[in-house]
């Protein structure tokens, strides 16, 4: 039988070790998306202030994530904030602590829309049937918002799932860098290697993401009533 | 209002209390560090019991990751030697797995002791890192598909060519042939990858490595096989690490008179080159370019 080229993904350890990248991928993009998320509800909440300087300082915040390439903010901490500072972080722990931050400032820009979205005479009535300020938002204003903040933070974390293949930069091995070390080592024998290689990834990112746009899915539904 | 006033001290007094965790670790971090400057580089290594050396883990023959996850190549096998000369063991190596494009940081910024990743001597770089002697020399090449051979620079006037970002093929035809369009990609899979997608008509890259991957890839050739100046591959320390970088250079020698590096390249690169290349063409034996 002729060599198929999907041989090479049940070489050695090669199942196991795109396993294993696939577990970093997951585990630092998920723990950035709930460290993210909890922060940015906070700054959320912040967003609606009506101060000044907190207004300026949240969107400042905002801005510079949004304008300075992830990448840039990786290398950054990686290379420079532990230099600066004569200390030494793991590219795991720069990467959850870089998704998580960016993650805080857009999940807060959604929060904030979400809540300014609401009509005001919901926050009129809660205030007029005499609720305090945490019941407003605990029973008025929260539960509200969540539903129409979740399409925008279900598409950020699929894009923050997606963003964490540029942390190979910082030298964290995810499941994007062993499929590339995996092609690299078997191209010159199996020139198919990268379709099979790539399409399995493409499989484990799918498994990764669709739970999330079919927990979306599930979520709006059961709050539609 | 005053309710916001509150939620506003709850939450700034949960990041000064973040703040002060995470100073106080880091001060912890930073007392250690300063007791490990005090001693030297070679001192330093040789407590943790572990030399870090940047390598390759997708770029065969230099540096790779085998079907068992294991580094092979022919950087690392001089790595191991290394790490048997000074800590006694060739398993007291922790290989940390860089990008072309991030070697340079990962010196500076104190994440390896040594870079054994097909690094190129350059000027630039030298401003930045310490190159010990080399071990290996290089040209560039260019690669192209035989249905429509590049056999000259002159024939890439006004079309695409691939390079790698941060490699030397992408300074020196930035330098010395702005007319030429270059497509940039961050790794080599990429790069390769768009060659086979004709999205360029050649690629340019270490000879070295192109002399290998043209051997695998029927259909292919390196149509200009030696370009620009001859350059060397050394191994790299820290700006100002004299002491790692003396004890290198002195290794090199020693190992130059037992032909260690021909060992080398008859272990990890003849597989890949074949016969039909002569290893004085590609092998620095004792630090020092015939």
């Amino acid at each position: 039988m002729q060599n198929l080229g999907i041989n090479v993904l049940f070489e050695g350890t090669t199942l196991q070790r795109l396993f294993e990248g696939l577990m970093m991928t997951a585990g630092i993009a998920f723990i950035s998306i709930i460290i993210g998320s909890f922060l940015g509800i906070g700054m959320g909440l912040l967003r609606t202030s009506k101060s000044g300087i907190v207004q300026f300082i949240c969107r400042f915040y905002l801005e510079v994530f949004r304008i300075i390439p992830i990448l840039v903010w990786l290398f950054i901490v990686y290379f420079g904030v532990t230099n600066a500072l004569d200390i030494h972080l793991d590219g795991e722990i720069v990467a959850v602590i870089v998704f998580s931050l960016w993650g805080a400032a857009e999940m807060g820009d959604i929060v904030r829309g979400a809540l300014e979205s609401l009509p005001k005479h919901q926050i009129e009535s809660g205030k007029a049937i005499g609720l305090s300020f945490w019941g407003l938002y605990r029973y008025v204003l929260i539960p509200q918002a969540v539903r129409r903040m979740l399409p925008g933070a279900i598409n950020l974390s699929t894009r923050m799932v997606k963003t964490t293949s540029l942390v190979v930069m910082i030298g964290v091995i995810d499941v994007i860098k062993v499929g590339q070390q995996i092609i690299e080592r078997s191209v010159i024998k199996v020139p198919t290697a990268s379709f099979w290689v790539y399409g399995l990834i493409f499989i484990l990112y799918f498994i990764i993401c669709y739970p999330l746009s079919k927990l979306s899915k599930k979520l709006e539904a059961k709050w539609e009533n | 209002m005053k309710n916001i006033k509150k939620i506003l001290a709850v939450f700034f007094s949960a990041v000064i209390l973040v703040g002060i965790l995470a100073g106080c670790g880091s001060k912890a971090t930073t007392e250690t560090k300063k007791d490990q400057a005090a001693k030297s580089s070679i001192e330093e290594i040789k407590q943790r019991g572990k030399i870090k050396i940047g390598v390759f883990s997708d770029k065969p023959p230099f540096g790779f990751v085998d079907a068992n996850g294991k580094n092979q190549g022919f950087d690392v096998f001089i790595a191991k030697r290394f790490a048997k000369d000074l800590l006694g063991d060739e398993s007291k190596v922790e290989f940390v797995l860089v990008e072309a494009a991030s070697r340079v940081e990962f010196l500076q910024a104190n994440k390896v002791d040594l870079i054994l990743a097909n690094f190129t001597v350059t000027d630039e770089r030298k401003q930045k890192v310490d190159f010990a002697n080399p071990y290996m020399k290089v040209a560039l090449g260019v690669v192209s598909p035989n249905g429509a051979p590049i056999t000259s620079v002159d024939q890439l006037k006004g079309k695409k060519l691939i390079v790698n970002k941060g490699t030397t093929a992408e300074t020196f035809f930035t330098k010395n042939h702005p007319d030429i369009e270059l497509l940039k990609y961050d790794q080599n899979t990429e790069a390769f990858e768009a060659l086979k997608d004709k999205r360029g008509v050649a690629l340019a890259h270490d000879n070295t490595l192109l002399f290998a991957w043209a051997r695998e890839n029927t259909g292919y050739s390196v149509g200009v096989a030696s370009l620009g100046s001859l350059d060397t591959i050394a191994p790299a320390v820290k700006k100002g690490d004299a002491e790692l970088l003396n004890w290198v250079n002195t290794e090199l020698e020693a190992l130059g008179k037992e032909n260690f590096i021909h060992k080398a390249y008859d272990a990890t690169l003849k597989p890949a080159y074949g016969e039909s290349i002569d290893p004085e063409t590609v092998v620095v034996e004792g630090g020092k370019v015939k």
